[in-house]
């Protein structure tokens, strides 16, 4: 029976133990001090610097490089920090290609940005490194808020709000804190368990309660959080996955590439994850090129990601689509399935080749057959459970201002509000803002 | 490829790179090591009297500044003279020069003021062959406690005494090497020369405290828990060099004179600059002692490929050239107006040119939409700032403004005369025309 690469179906061990250590190491290795002082040393220190414009938590990017170019890192990610508390998570998983580095102007110079992203990352360790938390709470203001989901939008949020003088419970529906951190997003961009150790860390502020297990409509309901506590604050996300309305989606070996990923994040033994030889990813997010790329590292053979839009179109950005191709991911574009093939399990997929017109999708009526015996849907994510008596907008919570829902004393943020970016810079941009608008409502009589 | 030949005092070298009296040139195996790496010539560590040599602290001897990615920019140090014994130097010098003809071999001395003590060394250096001397008038750490180094460099009377004995008691060149740890670098130099030296050379290095160590609260380099002051050198001291070549260059007083210009020589360049500016050769150290002695390949490629470019058959067609455009600011044209002009296309909107206006120079700088700057000629008094904080070479220019047009930071019609400081209205004592 053939091995590794060439074994058919869905099976674990196709790497070797090492082999998948090296798969799955640090995308971007964490600079050394002397690169640190190398890399900082190309910032301009520009006046209202277009990489702070930028971003979306607004970091003071200019000043933490200084910092750090000066020689105190831990100064540097204190300024991060003070803007964005998952400064360590954000350094790591943001797209700073279409972010403060394509901002940059040595981007637009020479082609080669501040490695901002890689910067941060060497503060914020730096600090993180000493175990202590930088922050401390402002006296008691005896108010409680509620916090319902423990993502990247909610963790921000709790915490100002901890930092502020207020009391909060943290309500998460999984087993553990973090969101998308901890579940989502590939695995060789958090590595050594970091989703966890930043949540321990941001924690250690004091004054909020984590509870998991709860989520609205099982153990939860909004009527009975607002007349407990405060405020409130929803930050559930997306936990709905869309279908894909094609023949042969609940054939065996037909998965939502979130939940793939979760496996992948959730194992302590990646060799004992069976995936398939040959493995077609639908979609064009991030989601699908984290998918595909770790598909890829687990040894699969050929892993396709099947867009149904053109390259220019495609969510994830050229830096994911380059990274992709380089761990042997074949990007096809201009495709869309028609039926997924198979008796039981999959075999194949059917693409029929797509026509962009006026921004809508048609099919041409060609088809092309791929051997598969894994199909990942990535096809994007909704909003699943939001409480009724909140107004929706395009299928999110409606908020305006910071945060502000359409029900009194509640707030929502991240990716299940309305506005933004699904990005976790934005989520953790938005629970801030609405921590501060919360602050503000709860101290103002 | 041009002639790199230079003629200092009628000594030949091949090139016009030597290597300045310091820990490099120390000894037999590092100068001839030196010439192997194709330097001109070699100025040897200084040499103390007959006797005990004198004694260096262990260590740490150096401490320096840094430029991006530990460029070196500036080193101090607080090593004193030789401290191996004169008769090795000697027979070492002799050994040396015999086999090396060609080369420019100098000698570096520096020994208590006083006539027996010159009378009783020079002799001993002229039997060595080498082609010259060198009065060490200048290290202002640790020698200059004992009367030496700077101490007689700063009293001209003692460098005039000191240079009539050296000239008395040696038929070869002598060089007068002068500290830059002075008010005006012109009257050792004068001095020098009416003792009757051959030529001047400068800088020697320049006090300092480079750093201090914020740990153990004392200077650094630190030796147990002490530091003391050093000697300031390499890229850093550069600009302080040129301005006291240029002063004694021209100097009515001393202008023609042969100078060996040292301080900060990294490149060819540098090079370059100090003899326009009227030195017949350069002295290196620090550049070596970052980089090695292979670091002169670059400087005479360099300095070769600039005279063919610009035509120069020989060191002697450019040596002085830019002298004669130093002058008082007195002199300058007052008439002359520019206005600096940002190239749009080149601009990468860092928006430094801005901060540097707005906030410390003349508000002339307009941010406007989309991070367009532009400068406002209304305002605009051509400092420079901002070609110098510019990160982008050449995309800032400083345009002058043709005569006959207005100013319009003034409103006045820029003149295409000449007019200085001396002849202004403003100025007390302007020299009035005559009725």
């Amino acid at each position: 029976m053939a091995q590794g690469h060439q074994a058919s179906g869905i099976v674990a061990g196709r790497l070797s133990e090492d082999e998948i250590a090296s798969n799955f190491s640090d995308l971007h290795s964490a600079y050394a001090p002397h690169e640190a002082a190398v890399a900082a040393d190309r910032c301009y220190f520009c006046y209202d610097a277009p990489c702070v414009t930028a971003c979306p938590t607004d970091i003071d990017i200019p000043l933490f490089i200084r910092q750090i170019q000066v020689g105190q890192p831990e100064g540097a990610a204190q300024t991060i920090l003070s803007q964005n508390i998952l400064g360590g998570m954000c350094a790591r998983v943001c797209p700073t290609e279409t972010l403060c580095e394509e901002a940059c102007v040595r981007e637009a110079a020479e082609g080669k940005p501040v490695e901002i992203g890689r910067l941060q990352r060497y503060a914020t360790d730096t600090l993180m490194a000493r175990g202590t938390h930088p922050f401390t709470r402002a006296d008691a203001t005896g108010k409680r808020v509620a916090v319902v989901g423990a993502g990247p939008a909610g963790l921000s949020c709790a915490h100002r709000l901890a930092m502020l003088g207020h009391d909060v419970s943290l309500f998460e529906t999984k087993g553990k804190p973090g969101g998308l951190n901890e579940f989502g997003i590939a695995a060789y961009k958090s590595t050594d368990d970091f989703a966890a150790r930043e949540v321990d860390w941001l924690l250690k502020i004091g004054g909020i309660t984590v509870e998991t297990g709860k989520a609205l409509g099982s153990g939860l309901s909004l009527d009975a959080l607002k007349a407990d506590y405060d405020a409130v604050f929803l930050s559930i996300g997306l936990a709905g996955v869309n279908a894909l309305r094609a023949a042969g989606e609940d054939l065996s070996g037909v998965r939502d590439a979130v939940d793939f990923i979760e496996d992948l994040r959730q194992s302590d033994d990646l060799g004992s994850l069976p995936v398939g030889r040959n493995v077609v990813v639908i979609g064009g997010g991030m989601t699908a090129v984290d998918a595909a790329v770790q598909a890829s590292l687990l040894g699969a053979q050929n892993v396709t990601i099947a867009y149904r839009r053109g390259r220019d179109a495609m969510p994830a950005s050229p830096f994911e689509q380059d990274l992709a191709a380089a761990k042997g991911v074949k990007l096809m574009f201009n495709v869309m399935p028609v039926a997924i093939l198979g008796d039981g399990a999959v075999t194949g997929i059917e693409l029929e080749y797509t026509n962009v017109e006026d921004g809508r999708v048609k099919g041409t009526g060609e088809t092309v057959t791929l051997v598969a015996d894994q199909v990942f849907k990535a096809i994007g994510q909704t909003l699943d459970g939001a409480p009724d008596g909140v107004a929706l907008e395009g299928g999110k919570i409606a908020v305006s201002g910071p945060g502000r829902t359409s029900v009194a004393d509640v707030w929502a943020g991240g990716d299940c509000a309305s506005g933004g970016e699904d990005l976790t810079v934005t989520a953790v941009a938005e629970g801030r803002d609405a921590a501060m608008d919360i602050h503000a409502k709860l101290t103002s009589c | 490829m041009a002639d790199l030949t230079t003629d200092f005092l009628g000594i030949k070298s091949p090139n016009p790179f030597w290597l300045a009296s310091a820990p490099p040139t120390d000894k037999e195996y590092n100068v001839r090591r030196a010439y192997e790496a194709g330097w001109g010539g070699v100025v040897w560590k200084t040499l103390g009297s007959e006797g005990p040599p004198v004694v260096n602290v262990n260590g740490p001897r150096y401490g320096a500044i840094y430029g991006a990615d530990r460029r070196l920019l500036g080193l101090n140090n607080i090593e004193l003279i030789t401290d191996r014994p004169l008769q090795t130097n000697l027979e070492e010098i002799t050994r040396v020069k015999k086999d090396y003809p060609d080369r420019a071999l100098i000698v570096s001395l520096m020994v208590p003021c006083d006539e027996e003590s010159w009378k009783a060394i020079l002799p001993l250096v002229e039997e060595t062959g080498a082609d010259g001397i060198e009065l060490n008038f200048g290290c202002p750490h640790g020698m200059a406690e004992r009367g030496m180094g700077s101490a007689v460099g700063q009293v001209p009377e003692y460098i005039q005494m000191v240079t009539q004995w050296c000239k008395q008691y040696y038929s070869k060149p002598v060089i007068v090497k002068l500290t830059p740890n002075i008010s005006d670098i012109r009257n050792p130099a004068r001095a020098a020369f009416a003792g009757n030296a051959d030529a001047v050379s400068l800088i020697n290095t320049i006090n300092s405290i480079i750093s201090v160590d914020l740990d153990q609260m004392a200077p650094q380099p630190t030796l147990d828990g002490k530091g003391t002051h050093g000697g300031y050198c390499g890229p850093a001291v550069k600009p302080i060099a040129l301005n006291m070549v240029a002063e004694i260059a021209r100097d009515p007083e001393t202008t023609g004179k042969p100078i060996s210009a040292i301080g900060g020589v990294t490149t060819w360049r540098d090079a370059a600059e100090f003899m326009v500016m009227g030195a017949g050769n350069v002295q290196v150290c620090t550049a070596a002692m970052t980089y090695g002695f292979r670091v002169v390949e670059e400087m005479k490629a360099g300095l070769s490929q600039w005279m063919d470019e610009k035509g120069y058959t020989s060191t002697a067609d450019f040596i002085g050239q830019a002298v004669p455009n130093v002058t008082d600011w007195k002199y300058l044209n007052l008439n002359y107006v520019s206005k600096a002009k940002i190239d749009q296309d080149a601009c990468i909107k860092c928006g430094r040119c801005y901060a540097a206006c707005e906030d410390t120079s003349h508000q002339a700088i307009w941010m406007k939409e989309d991070r367009v700057f532009e400068v406002n000629d209304a305002e605009c008094v051509a400092c420079n700032l901002c070609v110098e904080v510019c990160p982008v070479e050449n995309c800032i220019s400083m345009e002058a403004v043709t005569p006959g047009e207005v100013d319009p930071r003034t409103g006045k019609v820029v003149q295409g005369d000449y007019a200085n400081w001396t002849t202004h209205p403003n100025n007390p004592s302007a020299v009035q025309a005559a009725e």
